[in-house]
């Protein structure tokens, strides 16, 4: 009986191909649309984290209370001992000193004159020591237009925007004119090495990459970081693994009288805005979502009634020879959840291809960001989560079978005759 | 209860809730039907022959009175028992033939046999048998689509006969063929109904198929007003 049942279905196009075709399309909108909101999620906090704030930012107290001028007179002192000790107490994960601060850069001609000049906002990373990850965390390889990477010091990169508008090229020589940690003036003169795309409006109008141990020479900042910056494990943001973090290094190093004890803030408290944003496009990215599967629900249980609405004549048929209406019933959510399953696997392994194109090639957002002026990634990228394997099974079985379901009650509601008269129609 | 009697009705009442009242479909049938008989129930449209043929194949209740089939009362049996009575003993004859069209004409004629999980080779050789009686075998492998009318009522009544049921109760059985099919279609089921000893129910206005009765019964506003042999 089961293999006429499931004959009938491979032959009625209408009872197969096309219920899995609609199951099929809409899971794979939801597994897909899934990866792509997670990838934006995922995609601020990770370009935050690599280029700014890490998962977890260590400061002064008076620095982190003034953060977003990066002022480096209130950097952190003693950093080769702090870092020894939060690499003692998290083993696991990767700690990094980092310095930003802006200053003036200057073209000199061949006789040393003013050219052109520009201001510019630094990042200090460790570039030059051997198996550093830092080179590999902001993906420079991916990022450089000219030139080539610093690989000795007293070099930088220079965002290519920037690069254009001072008219240098690789090989040219600047001075970075700004102020110590101690507020003297500081000149140093760097080598452009390479220019690089950053793909972020803001950063690509004027910012330049130094070595750590250039910048701490300019700017007389002997054992000494506006920074250390710490990364999870897992190479992903985790705020209640970052809390963690976070609450034992505060409990055990900051002490609230001194503004110049160290304190540990994780990504989200590092900004107002930047947490705020996070929480709400992390609350908008779950509303969507739980609307779109939603949708796709009601969709896909209307597709699975309709398919039992017009199986009602086949339904007096199978009555007439015999069948009692609860193998009828029994026999149609099986169709119907194995439709479900066919479908939903099937959209399940379209979507995770296409997120798995998404994640790999991202979708360039960089020409309608132009004008930004907030830090955000040039392409969005999807991100495929373990969600995404399961979620499209929501709409695509659940609720085509409870579609199946609830036309199916109409089998046991109507009176034997009646589905006879609706057969004769 | 007479042995001789496959289908009882005494005092068989049905009313449709209409509206705030009821409609009588049937009012009142008194009618034996014994093994072997070729009877229909004839009259004018609305007159009951539908309800009746429904609550004798079990696919109704009554609201009143009884309708016994094969000793078994129908407004007592559970839907599982009702199926069971259909599965083992009743085969329909529909009007619009019925037949489903993503199956081969001999799996349609198989179908009531999957359902009595009968052997492969015995399901094979009853659905040729049938389809013999009714000279289709050669086109087993032929979908309703690819048949004509009269082929397709014939397909219908194999599927309905391929079981041996004991009653087979035909709705407007002709209704959507010719004269030449109509006439083919009932003497194909005058043989079977001597061949077989099977009782066969019509419900009826066409004046082909009153020609072949052997017995008629006259309905009138849910009241039998005439019944005569033949």
């Amino acid at each position: 009986m089961i293999r006429f049942l499931f004959k009938g279905l491979l032959r009625d196009r209408q009872r197969s191909l096309l219920p899995s075709i609609v199951v099929a399309a809409g899971v794979m909108l939801t597994v897909f649309l899934v990866c792509y909101l997670t990838g934006i999620m995922g995609g601020f906090a990770d370009f935050t984290s690599k280029f700014s704030s890490g998962h977890v930012k260590i400061m002064t107290r008076a620095y982190a209370d003034n953060m977003n001028q990066k002022p480096i007179d209130l950097a952190l002192t003693d950093v080769s001992e702090i870092i020894e000790k939060v690499r003692q107490d998290h083993p696991d994960m990767d700690w990094v000193l980092r310095t930003q601060f802006g200053g003036l850069l200057d073209v000199p001609d061949e006789n040393g004159e003013t050219r052109s000049q520009g201001p510019s906002m630094a990042i200090a990373i460790d570039m030059l020591t051997p198996g550093s990850k830092e080179p590999g965390r902001l993906t420079l390889d991916n990022i450089l237009v000219k030139g080539s990477i610093p690989d000795s010091p007293g070099e930088i990169l220079i965002s290519d925007e920037f690069a254009t508008k001072l008219e240098v090229v690789p090989g040219d020589a600047v001075t970075l004119m700004g102020s110590t940690m101690y507020g003297s003036m500081s000149f140093y003169n760097f080598t452009i090495s390479g220019t690089i795309r950053f793909g972020v409006s803001v950063m690509d109008r004027g910012a330049i990459i130094v070595d750590f141990s250039d910048a701490q020479a300019a700017l007389d900042m002997q054992d000494a970081s506006g920074e250390i910056l710490g990364y999870l494990p897992s190479g992903n943001y985790n705020g209640e693994e970052a809390g963690v973090v976070c609450a034992s290094f505060n409990s055990k190093y900051t002490d609230p009288e001194d503004e110049f004890s160290p304190v540990m803030l994780k990504l989200s408290e590092q900004d107002e805005f930047l947490g705020g944003y996070l929480e709400m496009i992390d609350a908008v990215a779950l509303i969507v979502v739980f609307v779109f599967i939603l949708a796709m629900s009601i969709v896909l249980w209307n597709t699975g009634l309709i398919g039992g609405l017009r199986r009602y004549g086949e339904v007096g048929v199978r009555l007439a020879v015999g069948e009692g209406k609860g193998h009828i019933y029994k026999s149609m959510i099986y169709e119907s959840a194995m439709i479900g399953i066919i479908g939903s696997a099937l959209g399940t392994i379209i979507g995770l291809l296409f997120a798995y194109w998404v994640q790999e090639k991202g979708i360039d957002i960089s020409s309608i960001m132009k004008g930004a002026t907030m830090m955000m990634p040039g392409k969005f990228h999807a991100k495929i989560v373990p969600e995404a394997y399961y979620l499209g099974f929501i709409p695509g079985l659940f609720s085509t079978t409870l579609g199946t379901m609830l036309s199916g009650i109409g089998i046991y509601k109507r009176k034997t005759a009646q589905l006879f008269k609706e057969l004769e129609t | 209860m007479n042995n001789s009697h496959i289908v009882i009705t005494e005092g068989l009442v049905k009313h449709y809730p209409i509206g705030g009242g009821y409609f009588t479909a049937l009012d009142g049938i008194d009618l034996q039907f014994g093994t072997g008989e070729f009877a229909g129930v004839v009259g004018p449209s609305g007159s009951g022959k539908t309800t009746l043929l429904n609550i004798i194949g079990s696919l109704d209740s009554p609201s009143e009175g009884k309708a016994v089939i094969l000793d078994q009362s129908v407004g007592e049996l559970s839907q599982k028992q009702a199926a069971h009575l259909r599965k083992k003993y009743l085969g329909f004859i529909f009007q619009t033939y019925n037949l489903l069209p993503v199956y081969t004409v001999f799996e349609n004629v198989e179908f009531p046999l999957l359902l009595l999980n009968m052997s492969v080779s015995d399901r094979r050789k009853a659905v040729l048998d049938a389809l013999e009686w009714v000279g289709l075998n050669d086109k087993i492998k032929s979908r309703p689509a690819q048949l004509s009318g009269g082929e397709c009522q014939r397909v219908a009544i194999a599927r309905a006969m391929v079981k041996k049921p004991r009653l087979v109760l035909a709705d407007e059985p002709t209704a959507n063929l010719d004269a030449a099919n109509s006439h083919h279609i009932l003497q194909t089921m005058e043989k079977l109904n001597k061949d077989l000893d099977t009782t066969f129910i019509f419900a009826t206005h066409d004046d082909k198929v009153i020609k072949y009765l052997k017995r008629k019964i006259t309905l009138e506003d849910g009241k039998v007003i005439k019944d005569e042999i033949t």
